[in-house]
């Protein structure tokens, strides 16, 4: 599975400083210690970034790639700062993917852009309206999605349609709805779409010593449907355990006694 | 439409080794394919043939295959260098079966001191085979590891039950070495974890899953090295991407159709035909399973063998 490292981002107050103060270094560790963990994508998410947003993607992007050889998830809706960090982007170790566009026609832009700079694409399976009931709702919207980016010229290979995880403490239906959307997403096109999740969603809200077993557990039955990536923290370990174990219940890892080392 | 040939496409590719010295030495692996499957990716070696030999005349080798050797296998460095100038050989492997406690039971020391004089008389790549003995090959093999130290053999076997030191002697000496398991897959890549976790790196390994003869149990060897290929090329499982031996000739010169005489069942055609074409159709089963290296015994059905590859490829 595609893990996509999740914790550069401008809601912790270590990133967010360093970010204002240009200061590389606690973004730099933060990167390297995630790649090394098995992170296959750094999320770089500057927020909003209204202010000298291009500016800043450009540097993080930069300062990242100098330690890490691995391609970035830019996650930012300023879709000018985001252009900066595809420009920026050291396509040697992979292509970067954006984060996100959806069906509201403010983010087709980010289409444009994937297009643009031919980059992978998260897109989140919500409109301009409410959010969506059901997994039959979810595909509705990725199949306008699917064709919104046909329009635009990103080929389906590109796109990680994204059911929209929701916390499963207020809205508990909304869980086993996008497990099933999961499933429902692939069969949209042959070869299979691919699909990515923000895992951490689905224990917001929960008292903090249940969050990491919720995250683990939700993880196992979205792999089981044949979950592509993981917006997620490769720095906890008992969830990359999970993680593992799955693969190799899924036949997807062959079984040593140390294959939780590898 | 015109028809299009459905490909695979591969994840992983098989690690390339290299070992011997200078323009003699030898690199096998390196294709990101399945076996001959040239059409579908890059198979920049072919698998190579190392011709056996033994430290001590092979008093139990039938007589089809002890023959061939009648005149030099007393020797070590004449049955090599017979193997080289003489048969063409590409590639030695020296079992030192005589240091075996239910054999000569010889020493450590004894061993080193063939192993060099062998190594002198040579130029193509050696392959240093213990008496598959666990505690006596920990020994021995340290002490040959030693003694070809710079020449940039293969060692084997470590097993799960000596592989600390004989690892510790490869990495010092800078040998390439062999893994070995018996019959199966997870413990292959087990012991492949256990040997890199020491430091020593997967791109000098060998895996040896352990061979067997046709008709005994040639399709379990068969199954599990191709999963072993599989695993490598599809999961990309880097520890399963290491080249595969496969030590046939000491499983074949044992079985009853390898030994048995014409008198005894004549219906089964001639003694040394029959032999040859059992050691050249387990060989040619493992090389279509996708093992990269072959230790064989009888000259014919290294030829035999030689010829299908050059064919094949």
């Amino acid at each position: 599975m595609i893990i996509i490292g999740e914790k550069i981002s401008v809601i912790a107050k270590k990133v967010r400083e360093a970010m204002n103060s240009r200061d590389p270094k606690p973004i730099q560790e933060l990167a390297e210690v995630q790649w090394k963990a098995g992170a296959h994508f750094i999320d770089v998410n500057t927020g909003p970034a209204e202010e000298k947003g291009e500016e800043l993607m450009k540097w993080m992007v930069e300062s990242i790639q100098e330690k890490v050889h691995a391609p970035l998830c830019l996650d930012t809706t300023n879709a000018s700062a985001l252009e900066a960090g595809l420009k920026a982007h050291n396509n040697q170790w992979g292509r970067p993917l954006i984060n996100s566009t959806s069906n509201d026609p403010e983010r087709f832009i980010m289409l444009e852009l994937a297009a643009k700079y031919n980059s992978n694409i998260i897109a989140l399976t919500v409109g301009k309206g409410g959010l969506p009931a059901d997994a039959e709702e979810r595909c509705g919207l990725a199949a306008e999605i699917m064709a919104r980016a046909a329009e635009f010229g990103v080929p389906l290979e590109n796109i990680f349609l994204d059911p929209l995880i929701l916390q499963v403490c207020t809205t508990q239906d909304q869980a086993m709805h996008s497990i099933k959307a999961i499933k429902m997403f692939q069969e949209l096109n042959d070869p299979p779409m691919k699909t990515v999740v923000g895992l951490s969603n689905i224990s917001n809200g929960v008292p903090k010593n249940m969050r990491g077993l919720i995250d683990r557990v939700y993880l196992t039955l979205l792999m089981y449907e044949g979950l592509t990536a993981a917006i997620m923290n490769p720095l906890d370990k008992e969830l990359m355990d999970t993680m593992k174990t799955t693969d190799v219940f899924l036949g997807k890892t062959l079984y040593a006694h140390s294959y939780l080392e590898m | 439409m015109a028809y299009v040939v459905p490909k695979e496409s591969y994840n992983g590719k098989v690690l390339s080794v290299d070992f011997g010295k200078g323009d003699k030495a030898l690199v096998i692996g390196g294709e990101n394919c399945l076996p001959f499957l040239s059409f579908e990716g890059e198979l920049p070696n072919r698998p190579v043939i190392a011709c056996e030999i033994q430290d001590m005349a092979p008093e139990d080798w039938p007589d089809t295959v002890k023959n061939e050797y009648k005149s030099v296998s007393s020797d070590p460095v004449t049955w090599a260098k017979y193997c080289q100038n003489e048969l063409k050989a590409k590639a030695i492997a020296l079992r030192l079966v005589s240091t075996h406690p239910d054999r000569e039971n010889r020493s450590a020391e004894d061993a080193a001191k063939t192993i060099k004089d062998v190594l002198s008389a040579i130029d193509i790549p050696l392959i240093i085979l213990g008496s598959n003995h666990i505690e006596k090959d920990a020994s021995v093999l340290v002490a040959a590891a030693e003694a070809a130290s710079g020449s940039n053999c293969v060692i084997g076997k470590a097993q799960e039950g000596n592989y600390k030191t004989i690892v510790a002697a490869a990495l010092a000496h800078n040998h390439k070495l062999i893994a070995m398991s018996e019959l199966d897959i997870n413990l292959a890549k087990q012991l492949n974890i256990l040997i890199t976790q020491m430091g020593f790196d997967k791109e000098k390994l060998i895996t040896d899953p352990m061979c067997s003869a046709l008709g005994y149990g040639l399709e379990y060897t068969y199954s599990v090295m191709e999963r072993i290929r599989l695993a490598g090329l599809f999961q990309n499982d880097a520890t399963m991407q290491p080249p595969i031996l496969g030590d046939v000739g000491m499983y074949v010169w044992k079985v009853k159709e390898t030994v048995a005489s014409e008198s005894d069942v004549p219906e089964w055609g001639r003694l040394e035909e029959r032999g040859i074409a059992w050691e050249a159709m387990t060989a040619t089963a493992m090389i279509i399973s996708g093992t990269n290296l072959l230790i064989m015994r009888h000259p014919k059905a290294i030829e035999i063998v030689e010829k299908t590859v050059a064919e094949l490829f």
